[in-house]
Parts: C-alpha cells; structure tokens; sequence
C-alpha cells in the first residue's frame, strides 16, 4: 500500500508541477460553469414565460433537478470523455520515454502497485475537478431547493463514470509509448463504450439487451435518476476492477515477451 | 554475486544473446565489454529483472531472477544506459521517491540522501530540476538512484558515457570505492574504464561470451587490453575456448 501511494504521490506531483493539471481543471470548470449558466438561464427564462401566463400547474412541474442538474451532469460525462485522455495518455509513454519504466520495473514493487499508484494519482485530479464543479450545486442550493439526495446520486454516477474512463485510459496508455496514441485510442474507445447505446435501441434480440447493459450512458442514466441499483453498481466495478486487471498484464507482458 | 549460466534472449527471431554464462563475485568488480549492440545491455537488462531470459539462468545473492524476482530487486541497484530520472523533479524529491520505492523506512530515508548526495558529489545541485541537469550530473543522478539503499549488487549500463574527463573519473572513484565490497558488473565499450576499476573481465561478442578471465591474465606481459578485445571480436566464438582456458 506504501508502495501505491508512492507511486500515486509522484503522479499527482507531476501534474501539479506542469501546467497540465491546471489547464485541465481550468478547461473542465469553465466549460462547466458555462454549461451551468445556460441551463440555469434556460430554466430562469421559461419559469418566467410561465409565470406570466399563471399556469400554477406546469409552474408546479418545473424541477431543477430536472432541468439543470441533471443535464448539467450529463454535459460534464460528455466533458469527461475528453479530458480523462488527457489524463491517462502520459502514465505509462511518459516513463517509457524517459526510461523510468525500467527503473520502475526493476524496484522491488509489485506491477499492480504500479498500475493501482497510477490510477489513483489520476483518480485524485478528477476527483478534485468534479469536487470543484460542486460549487455549482451549492449555488443552486443557496438560491433554489433542488433535491438533494438525487443530486448527490448524479455526483456519485458521475464519479463512478469517471473511474471507469480512468481506468480504460490506464490500460490504452499501457499498450503504447505515444501519447498521441494513448489519447486518441483512449477517447475512441470512450467514445464507443457511451455511445454503443444507440444500437441496442434498433438490434433486436439479445443482442440488443446485451449492447444495452454495455453501453455506460444507460446505467449512467439510472443513477442520475437517483435509483442507485446494485446491477449499475456492479456494472461500474466490473469495468473498473477488469480495465485495472488488464493493464497489470499489459505491463506485466513486458516480462513475457 | 552474481551466476549467469546459459542465458538466451531472443526476440522473435532475432537472437540477442546466445548461452551466455559468467559469475561476478563481491570485491571484483566486473568489466562487461563488447561492441554497441552485441548484447550487454539485454543481459543487464535480464539480470535486474527487467525481461525474462528466453533460456537459461541468472541468480543474484543466490536467489533467481525469474522465480524470485522480488528478492533480487531489493538486492540490485540498476543504471540503465539512460539515467531514469523524471525530468519534472528535483535531486532530492527524485532520490526520496526512488529510496520510497526500494523500500528504505522513512527514517534511514534521508540518511541515504546525504550519503550518495555527498558520493556522487550532487550537493551543488540537490534543488535543481533534473531536466536542467548536464549530461554528466544526469550520469551522477542516475548513479546515485542505483545506489540509494547500498545495494548488494550494481548494474551499471555504460555509466562513463558522454561524461568530460574529469567527471569521468569522479563516477569511477565511486564505483572503485563501492566495488571494494560490493558485486559490480560495468558494461561499456570504454576500455581504460574496465582497465582502472575492473578485476575481472568478460567479452561479448555478437550475442556470445568470447573472453571470461581476470583483467590481471588478460594484460598479463604487457599485453594491451585493446588488443585482447580486437582479436577477442576478430576471431568471433572460435576464440571462446582460448579465453576460458587463459
């Protein structure tokens, strides 16, 4: 465990020393923040529109959690797709490039330490950025009654979808020692595991249902609605712990080889 | 110490290193000569552990190097030919994690810090960046990692390159001084290296041992140790059993 925070302390250290984490958090907030503002204008203005016409019964369907919670965590999974690459596509080129993978490799720390040191070193910049974008909720929380527990469900489906790209940006970093690769290759397949969805609504059978629990959008979705089921929970985990376990042997690989 | 019995190292069909077999002991330091690319830093590279053999074995303070991994990690200390050194940390940052890495306790931590900062001569740069670093303080970084939690056995992977003369004899003096009690094998193509720190030499040529002896034979009658080696890598694996009976 000493070993994994090692390894961690020194991935976050290197984000924090270059602009890197700084452009990321900046990029991620203020796009953010920008999302938030639309939605909550767009929100602001039909309240209005429906004030005025005294329609108390669509007054009374008006929901923020509905109209600006909701889409706003769904902006920011699509804004994590992008900016988790960044994030992983430096973890394994970087010290192949450098030559600090051998010195790694040949310390006395197991390869799952390494790779667990190097999830959690990213683990903690998102967390700091989605922690950050909670400013937001508490805005809404000092102007407005939005509901609390789904909106702490929303960070929770959030988080736990983050973990996942972290964890399949580990694992493509691993394969390659090009950042370019590792990024392009992580938003790919990122791309592919939110999107896949759109097929299970038109394949018929099993297929179907099979494309469907694989598709992250739609156990994402059933989060965010706050219903927090142990299939969606499971699914998260699965993704993780198998992306985790794989990069410990594509790393692992080198000494087969 | 050291045993290499039999290694072999392919990949896919290319053969890097072809049955390769010497010992290294404590106190003789062992000079690991051979042209760029006949296999000296694939055999280093197996011996830390870094890849397996495709044959063979190697063991370090007795134990494998495959089977017991973990072991001979804690026992080696390692310089690649490329010093490995984050070049977004500073020295003493670099060497804390490198020495977290090799298992020293947080108290015998900075103890080591000051003790390879002041053998390998860093104390002038100990807040640098290493991406600032000249090559030769890069060499002296890299030397200093290695050396970190006073390994039992040093890998040293070409350490005197690209290094001015004086910085040259610097990196020696330590590996001298640290050879007197400690298994050192030092590859390079340098022959006045091996000639000043060296006890024993081995040859390698084109993926196999051609020479194995004791500096002190090899040079033996005023002989000239780049002679041995010109003639070691002329008469190719012919030589192989002239070296060993010498």
């Amino acid at each position: 465990m000493r070993n994994v925070a090692t390894i961690a302390g020194r991935e976050i250290r290197s984000y924090f020393s270059s602009p890197v984490a700084y452009v990321l958090l900046a990029v991620f907030l203020a796009l953010a923040g920008y999302f938030f503002y639309a939605l909550l204008s767009a929100f602001n203005q039909s309240l209005q529109i429906y004030s005025m016409m005294r329609n108390p019964e669509m007054l009374q369907r008006f929901n923020l959690n509905e109209m600006v919670v909701r889409p706003l965590l769904h902006n920011m999974s699509v804004l994590l797709i992008f900016i988790i690459p960044a994030i992983t596509m430096r973890m394994f080129p970087e010290e192949k490039r450098a030559g600090t993978y051998e010195l790694l490799l040949t310390s006395p720390v197991r390869v799952s330490e390494i790779v667990l040191g190097k999830f959690l070193g990213g683990f903690v910049l998102v967390l700091l950025m989605i922690a950050l974008s909670g400013f937001f909720g508490l805005l809404l929380l000092m102007y407005g009654n939005p509901e609390i527990p789904m909106m702490l469900a929303g960070y929770l489906g959030l988080l736990l979808m983050a973990m996942v790209f972290l964890a399949l940006g580990t694992l493509i970093s691993s394969f390659t020692d090009n950042v370019v690769i590792a990024y392009v290759g992580t938003l790919f397949a990122l791309l592919v595991l939110y999107t896949v969805g759109w097929l299970g609504e038109t394949v018929p059978g099993t297929a179907g249902a099979f494309i469907r629990y694989v598709s992250i959008t739609d156990h994402f979705q059933e989060v965010l609605k706050g219903i927090i089921d142990t299939k969606d929970l499971v699914y998260f985990a699965t993704l993780l712990v198998v992306g985790l376990f794989l990069t410990q042997r594509s790393v692992e690989s080198v000494r087969w080889r | 110490m050291i045993e290499v019995a039999h290694l072999s190292k392919r990949y896919g069909d290319v053969s890097a290193v072809q049955d390769v077999s010497f010992v290294a002991k404590p106190g003789e330091p062992l000079g690991f000569l051979g042209q760029n690319g006949a296999g000296k830093t694939t055999t280093m590279r197996v011996i830390t552990g870094f890849m397996p053999a495709s044959s063979g074995t190697v063991r370090v303070c007795g134990f494998d190097v495959f089977e017991q991994s973990a072991e001979v990690r804690r026992r080696i200390g390692y310089l690649p030919e490329n010093p490995p050194l984050y070049n977004d940390m500073t020295v003493v940052p670099y060497l804390r994690f490198v020495a977290k890495l090799k298992g020293l306790s947080r108290g015998d931590t900075e103890a080591a810090i000051d003790r390879v900062l002041a053998t390998c001569a860093l104390g002038g740069v100990s807040s640098r960046l290493l991406g600032h670093l000249s090559k030769g303080y890069r060499q002296r970084v890299g030397l200093a990692q290695a050396m970190i939690h006073d390994p039992e056995v040093l890998i040293l992977d070409e350490p005197t390159i690209g290094l001015d003369p004086t910085q040259r004899e610097e990196i020696l003096n330590v590996i001298k001084g640290t050879g007197k009690t400690r298994t050192i094998v030092l590859s390079t193509h340098i022959l006045p290296d091996v000639l000043e720190v060296c006890a024993k030499v081995v040859i390698i040529n084109e993926g196999r041992v051609v020479v194995e002896d004791q500096l002190a034979n090899l040079t033996r009658d005023g002989r000239d140790l780049r002679a041995v080696f010109t003639a070691a890598i002329a008469a190719g694996h012919h030589h192989a059993a002239a070296g060993a009976d010498a």
